[in-house]
């Protein structure tokens, strides 16, 4: 520290100067996508998951059969390994589970309801933990005093178990699991953005925007939350990475979905009893495209978090 | 230069460069230069010549990217650029010492006075415990600090930034080093305790025959402290002499300008002059003169690097149009 | 020192006043336990008298009251499915969870620290970065199903360790029983405590490569060096010293984590202890259980917080410093 106080000669400075210097008119979106791009692993991360949201979002359309078909679905394929011939004579790639569905199928349909609930949970907790953060730091006082200790309270109590204990009480389905998922983020996007928008709050801007007697909801939407964008991005990221890993967790543990929508958790959850008798594959190769979704989904969260922050920043 | 005794240091060459992912930044870029034990050597310069970078360099302690790329650092005669980090370590804070900058910031906040002395001894000396840290409380003494017994036993933060930076040369001092680099250890400190600071160094190496090499950018804390001095500039020594001579008969149109712009009192009412433009980056230094932007007296010569000569024994300066004697102090006219 | 100390524990009682109406409210209010309890088929009067005995009929402040003043006495309620002291289920199995959390949390300090570490100091080397990628890895991991994998290769396939339980070879230390003290104990712990420990460790391990980043550019550490320290000296204490308060802060509040995120890995790995009981009791709608548990948590998370607040002032001289001023 002390030889670069004496040397303040841009050692660090320098390459942003010779980035802007070569990508001609520099926008703040430019820089950024330069930036992100330094990252091959972060870069390789967006592509999966870009793969992955495709995959997701095709679903049925790919998938080798419907697993829910029970048409189709013969107990007799139950437990083949993988590569083997079903009884229609196609082959399951990576064998049929304990009712003799097909793996790569029942994987596929299990990503979308992963992904649906993640994704879903994670946009309604934004808009709840924002809504919330926002007023908070805009009213302050008793609001804010109130809306915190909340959080406060909450975020002191591992996320599993707030999620436990209202599934406890509300029961499965779909819509309490994300009932439950979104209780267990909401307070992170609060606290996030309540940081941000009271740092905000203090800038000149949204006191000019305040003295021009903009309407609260104008300088709250307009003002505040485009300034705030960055680490609610940030948080998202990660949120939804952590959302689906619980879901999964929960769906395990019996507590999630019902056996009728089963996500990916529910399939490793299925294959668990198998185990002893040595057929992997039920459990493995959900949790491979699990894992896969999660790290990926958490690449690209830790590189926005480099390139986002302004403490990062060159 | 001219000197029978080996010098307690001699630093010849030296270029320390540090490898950026944007380029090569040559913080010290030839510098040369020599202490006599007991003797007081001013390293003067603005903020980015060197000057500090140099100092880390003699205790081996440049971090990286950065490293010794050239020249000899010789040690009462031994080259300590290429010693192993065995030796160095052995080297430093028994023979060499060095006091940092900030004082808020050299001491460790989660380590008590005392941890932080009695190491620095038995770090160098297989002595007790207990001998160690009466060491440690007749040096906190030494520096000025009361009730030095009482001291040892706080945290950092329980004390003021001069008594820190006092705790910080009272550790310098521990093992009785025949060399400390200081550098700018009073910059941070208000005007009083610069004073008592200052006067309490100067008595230290004078009763120990301590050479000392005072890093600063404030000419007028070498005029009252140092022997020589060695006016750095882009990593550059651009002007050596003693004290005097620099002072009075600067040459180098840098120094001139150094000098012109510290308020003195046989100038009142004159406006203080200043040097135009900045310091140049030290990445990709442009060849030639580096001052040559800045510079009144720069024509074309002054695209090749200038040489160094020798207007005088004991002289030297990096220019091609260094001033006479005569020209003395021109520029603030 | 003690000033300090009883004002946080008054701080501490109020937190565990505030929580037991919170879970009090949350478990008794919401829904209606009276569905479980009485048989289908009971009549009217039957069904009022249950209801009068459990003390359903009471205004909510009263069943509140009543339940402080049992809970002050020990007494969170019997179990519907047991028919026992609902603490009394708890605080049985409360010692395998322990000792499971205890024995995690070590992996991750005495692993994570030194690793985080590491990579802290030569960011740039591939070591470093294998080390930063296995951290993200860990974050990402589903616990459950990296279990599960465990059990899959270290007890089906390569058949060196018991795929599930608790060892009962107990040894009982200062009234504290144990299985850390046969091999059969270790060889049944190792792989829900690696499990469990996972998450920690990985959170260790950025925690303290973090820290490592800051610390090792102060001039303080520059300083250490500049005295000729040793470089052991100045990482193991002029550095670690400097790492281990974020460290020992976030662990501390994270034991309370690990123990409630045991629920996943005892129900993976069949092990005893209060998680497994509360997936049951969850399951079987045990109320009483489920709050007895959430009570204990509770109880851990503040005592655990005690600690902290404790050890941070001992670590760190600036913090109590601070407390006696205001």
């Amino acid at each position: 520290m002390t030889a670069l106080q004496d040397d303040p000669t841009l050692p660090n400075r320098a390459p942003a100067a010779a980035a802007s210097a070569d990508s001609g008119v520099e926008t703040p979106f430019r820089r950024f996508v330069s930036d992100y791009r330094e990252s091959s692993v972060a870069v390789v991360g967006t592509l999966v998951v870009a793969l992955i949201a495709l995959i997701a979002l095709l679903g049925p359309l790919i998938a080798p059969t419907d697993p829910y078909d029970l048409a189709t679905v013969s107990i007799m394929d139950s437990r083949l390994a993988p590569g083997e011939a079903m009884m229609d004579g196609r082959p399951a790639w990576l064998g049929t589970d304990g009712l003799g569905r097909d793996m790569l199928s029942a994987m596929i349909y299990g990503l979308r309801i992963s992904l649906g609930v993640g994704i879903g949970s994670g946009a309604i907790a934004m808009l709840i933990g924002c809504s919330l953060g926002l007023a908070a730091a805009y009213y302050g006082g008793r609001v804010d005093t109130l809306i915190m200790r909340v959080v406060d309270i909450q975020l002191s109590f591992p996320a599993i178990l707030v999620a436990l204990i209202l599934l406890a009480v509300l029961g499965k389905g779909i819509d309490k699991i994300i009932v439950a998922l979104v209780a267990v983020q909401w307070a992170y996007y609060a606290r996030t953005i309540r940081g941000s928008a009271l740092v905000e709050r203090r800038k000149e801007y949204v006191e000019a925007a305040a003295s021009l007697s903009l309407g609260d909801r104008r300088v709250l939407f307009r003002h505040l939350l485009p300034n705030c964008l960055a680490p609610i991005i940030v948080v998202g990221t990660v949120q939804t990475a952590h959302a689906i890993s619980l879901e999964a967790t929960l769906s395990f543990l019996g507590l999630g979905l019902p056996q009728t929508e089963p996500s990916l958790g529910l399939l490793i959850s299925n294959g668990f009893e198998y185990i002893m008798s040595g057929s992997y594959w039920i459990s493995t190769f959900p949790g491979i495209a699990l894992l896969v979704t999660i790290v990926s989904i958490n690449l690209v969260g830790d590189r926005l978090r480099d390139v986002l922050n302004p403490r990062l920043q060159r | 230069m001219a000197s029978d005794t080996t010098p307690t240091l001699e630093v010849r060459n030296l270029r320390t460069h540090f490898f950026t992912k944007a380029g090569v930044v040559k913080a010290v870029d030839d510098v040369s230069f020599a202490v006599q034990p007991g003797k007081v050597m001013g390293l003067v310069g603005e903020s980015g010549s060197g000057k500090t970078v140099t100092g880390f360099s003699i205790l081996g302690l440049v971090d990286a990217p950065g490293r010794v790329v050239a020249g000899e650092i010789l040690y009462k005669g031994e080259n300590i650029a290429s010693a192993t980090e065995d030796r160095m370590r052995r080297l430093r804070g028994r023979e060499i010492a060095m006091i940092f900058q900030d004082p808020m910031m050299t001491l460790n906040p989660v380590l008590r006075v005392d941890t932080q002395m009695v190491e620095a001894i038995q770090a160098h000396h297989s002595v007790s415990h207990q001998e160690a840290w009466q060491r440690s409380r007749d040096a906190l003494g030494r520096v000025g600090i009361p009730s030095p017994e009482e001291r040892l036993r706080a945290y950092p933060h329980q004390f003021s930034g001069g008594m820190r930076q006092r705790v910080a040369i009272a550790i310098a001092m521990l093992n009785r080093p025949d060399l400390i680099v200081a550098d700018e250890p009073t910059t941070a400190l208000d005007v009083t305790i610069q004073g008592q600071i200052l006067y309490e160094v100067q008595k230290l190496c004078e009763e120990t025959g301590t050479a000392l090499i005072w890093i600063t950018h404030d000419l007028s804390v070498v005029a009252g402290l140092a022997d020589e001095i060695c006016v750095m500039y882009a990593g550059r020594v651009v002007e050596h002499g003693t004290v005097d001579e620099v002072l009075d008969r600067p040459a180098h149109p840098y120094t001139r300008g150094l000098i012109g712009s510290v308020p003195s009192r046989n100038r009142r009412g004159q406006p203080l002059t200043q040097i135009p433009g900045m310091t140049p980056s030290l990445l990709n230094l442009e060849p030639g003169c580096p001052f040559k932007t800045r510079c009144p007296d720069a024509d074309a010569a002054c695209d090749v690097e200038p040489a160094i000569t020798h207007p005088a024994v004991g002289r030297d300066v990096r220019c091609h149009h260094p001033a006479t004697a005569d020209a003395k102090l021109q520029v603030t006219a | 020192m003690s000033v300090f100390i009883i004002r946080r524990l008054m701080q501490a009682m109020l937190v565990v006043l505030v929580m037991s109406f919170l879970v009090f409210a949350g478990v008794y209010v919401v829904g209606d336990p009276t569905q479980i309890l009485v048989a289908d088929d009971a009549d009217q009067a039957e069904r009022a008298r249950v209801i009068a005995e459990l003390g359903l009929d009471q205004p909510f402040h009263v069943q509140y009251l009543q339940f402080l003043g049992g809970a002050l006495s020990g007494n969170l309620g019997e179990s519907f499915r047991f028919n026992e002291p609902a603490l009394q289920l708890i605080l049985e199995r409360l010692p395998a969870t322990l000792e499971l959390a205890f024995v995690a949390l070590a992996i991750a300090v005495f692993f994570g620290i030194p690793l985080g570490t590491w990579a802290g100091l030569r960011p740039e080397s591939p070591v470093a970065k294998t080390i930063m990628t296995g951290s993200i890895l860990g974050f990402s991991l589903p616990t459950f199903w990296v279990g599960i994998m465990m059990i899959l290769l270290f007890a089906v396939i390569l058949g060196w360790l018991p795929s599930t339980g608790r060892s009962d070879e107990i040894t009982y230390v200062l009234g504290f029983p144990t299985t850390l003290f046969s091999l059969d104990g270790w060889a049944h712990i190792l792989m829900p405590a690696v499990n469990l420990a996972l998450f920690k460790l990985s959170l260790v391990i950025r925690l303290s490569r973090a820290g490592a980043r800051e610390v090792v550019h102060q001039d303080y550490i520059k300083f250490a060096r500049a005295k000729g320290l040793s470089e052991s000296r100045v990482i193991l204490v002029h550095v670690m010293k400097n790492i281990l308060i974020p460290v020992v802060t976030v662990l501390g509040l994270e034991f309370g984590g690990l123990v409630a995120f045991s629920v996943v890995t005892e129900t993976v790995f069949a092990w005893p202890g209060i998680g497994k009981l509360l997936i049951e009791s969850i399951s079987f709608l045990d109320r009483p259980v489920i709050v007895a548990y959430l009570m204990i948590i509770v109880l851990i998370f503040v005592f655990l917080n005690l600690i902290v607040d404790i050890a941070y002032s001992i670590l760190d001289p600036r913090v109590r410093l601070q407390d006696m001023k205001s």
